[in-house]
């Protein structure tokens, strides 16, 4: 076992720790700090697959943009009001046999795909070859998602936006 | 760096932990003499003396600040909310300290040269404000929950800016490694990217006027991003004691104090890497002259950390002449201002770089 494998393991338990808090503990808060944790250990999991641009994105779209969101949402409402806002579990049954549906989906599409594995070199950087292909191969799916966004960010501009009287 | 001391030990873990000291000994030594100046600096332009008690000019004043904080009480209130509130500061350094991993402070002394350098500078950052707003939120205090809501706010509105600047400088130079848009700007110092990068061709005397503008956009996000006055809304003493880090007293106050110093050094080195060169002279090297290596790393050193010095003075300077802003004001200046301008430079500078 060398470094880089203890290394995943760290990143592994990290994410799946800090994971199984944030769906179990009953504070909202809590829930949303926990998944920090989360995030931060699948970044790190995306470093140790050489994908570094993709876990500094991670980073800077997940904990920077969409946590702290959601930090504000929740804080907003909690601990200045006075009302405790609390997680609980409701259609124990149901929700147990869909996610066991799904899991089972899940693992079998792994355990039965014959994968083709291949050797190859990790690349040292991805960044140009990443940039090359959403401009070239990938450009039309590229455009369209930065048209849906701009599309988001006019209508959450057009609701916030104060009524003329 | 990493292969010298990887030759000296012979062991991962200790060669990576070494490379790790370099910037942390550099931000502790910032902050400790950064709250030394930043109090000379304050009496200097009250007309009062400042500090003069404990060592020349009252040099060491700042090493007996230090001691004192290590003593204190570690003094929680009741109502707090414990496990959040002891990783708060740990986080906001941490994401402060991160940022430090990929800057070279010489041509030797590099911690990462990894591609994405620039990019994750920006990306640390949001540790912290995950972090501040942990802190203010678990102190269960309305002036440190407020405080922290603005600083987030703030932060994540005066990255945009930034990341514009940042992105028009990507677009000039071809990379996001620190090392290589250093490397870039060698030689004197016309060649830094103030005065529109290496070379003699007509575009170099075209981007001036472009990369001043740049500079002056990406000075002012980088001094609201890391809540310098006029942008000290979260921490105004006036309206909300001291922000987010009302509740903390002792090492806890000391951590949140390290981040703040560590983050405007860290800003201002990611400026003078941007447009001044990085670890460049702007003259030549005496090491070269007489034919010695190692002194040329030093004098990149030296050159490096006077620029970072001489960036966080300006913030200083700016920090005692300047009144606060609004936070209707300070709002208007980043959304209706620095980003419509950062963008018709991204756009103009990209044009010219077509040339």
């Amino acid at each position: 076992m060398n470094y880089y494998d203890i290394m995943f393991y760290l990143f592994a338990a990290i994410t799946l720790v800090s994971a199984w808090f944030v769906v179990t503990t009953r504070n909202v808060i809590y829930s949303a700090f926990f998944l920090l944790f989360t995030f931060f250990g699948v970044a790190g999991i995306y470093v140790l697959l050489a994908a570094d641009f993709i876990a500094v994105v991670q980073i800077m779209v997940y904990v920077g943009g969409i946590l702290i969101l959601l930090l504000f949402g929740v804080m907003l409402t909690n601990q200045i009001t006075n009302v405790d806002i609390r997680t609980g579990a409701s259609n124990l049954l149901p929700a147990s046999i869909a996610t066991g549906i799904l899991m089972g989906a899940v693992v079998s599409v792994m355990w039965f795909t014959d994968w083709k594995i291949q050797p190859t070199e990790a690349p040292t950087t991805t960044l140009k070859i990443l940039g090359r292909l959403l401009l070239t191969d990938y450009v039309l799916v590229f455009e369209l998602l930065g048209l849906l966004l701009l599309v988001a960010l006019i209508g959450a501009a057009s609701i916030a936006r104060r009524e003329k009287e | 760096m990493y292969q010298f001391f990887f030759d000296l030990t012979g062991n991962v873990i200790i060669s990576t932990l070494a490379v790790a000291l370099v910037p942390l000994i550099c931000v502790l030594l910032v902050t400790l003499f950064g709250v030394w100046l930043e109090r000379k600096v304050s009496a200097w332009m009250q007309d009062r003396v400042g500090p003069n008690r404990i060592g020349p000019y009252g040099i060491f004043q700042c090493v007996a600040d230090f001691v004192k904080m290590l003593q204190k009480e570690d003094a929680v209130s009741s109502e707090v909310d414990g496990v959040l509130y002891n990783i708060a500061p740990v986080l906001v350094f941490a994401g402060s300290f991160a940022a430090f991993a990929v800057i070279p402070f010489a041509s030797t002394i590099i911690g990462s040269q990894v591609e994405v350098g620039l990019f994750y500078m920006l990306a640390a950052s949001s540790f912290v404000v995950a972090g501040i707003l942990m802190g203010g939120w678990s102190s269960n205090n309305k002036y440190s929950l407020l405080g922290s809501m603005r600083s987030a706010a703030q932060i994540i509105s005066y990255e945009i800016p930034t990341a514009l600047v940042v992105l028009s400088m990507v677009m000039l130079m071809g990379t996001l490694n620190l090392t290589q848009i250093s490397e870039m700007q060698t030689g004197n110092f016309w060649h830094w990217n103030i005065f529109g990068g290496p070379g003699w061709a007509l575009s170099k005397f075209l981007l001036i006027p472009f990369m001043v503008v740049g500079f002056i956009i990406i000075f002012i996000s980088t001094l609201a991003e890391v809540n310098r006055t006029p942008f000290d809304i979260p921490e105004a003493e006036s309206e909300l004691v001291a922000g987010y880090f009302t509740e903390y007293c002792g090492m806890k106050y000391g951590m949140f104090m390290l981040a703040e110093y560590g983050n405007m050094f860290a800003v201002s080195l990611l400026v003078s890497v941007l447009f001044f060169g990085g670890y460049q002279s702007p003259v030549g090297y005496l090491g070269n002259v007489l034919g010695i290596k190692w002194l040329v790393s030093l004098e990149q050193f030296s050159w490096f950390f006077a620029k970072g010095w001489f960036f966080i003075f300006v913030q200083m300077w700016l920090r005692w002449t300047l009144p606060r802003l609004r936070v209707d004001q300070l709002m208007t200046l980043c959304w209706k201002y620095l980003i419509p301008y950062a963008v018709i430079n991204l756009v103009i500078i990209g044009i010219i770089s077509l040339l």
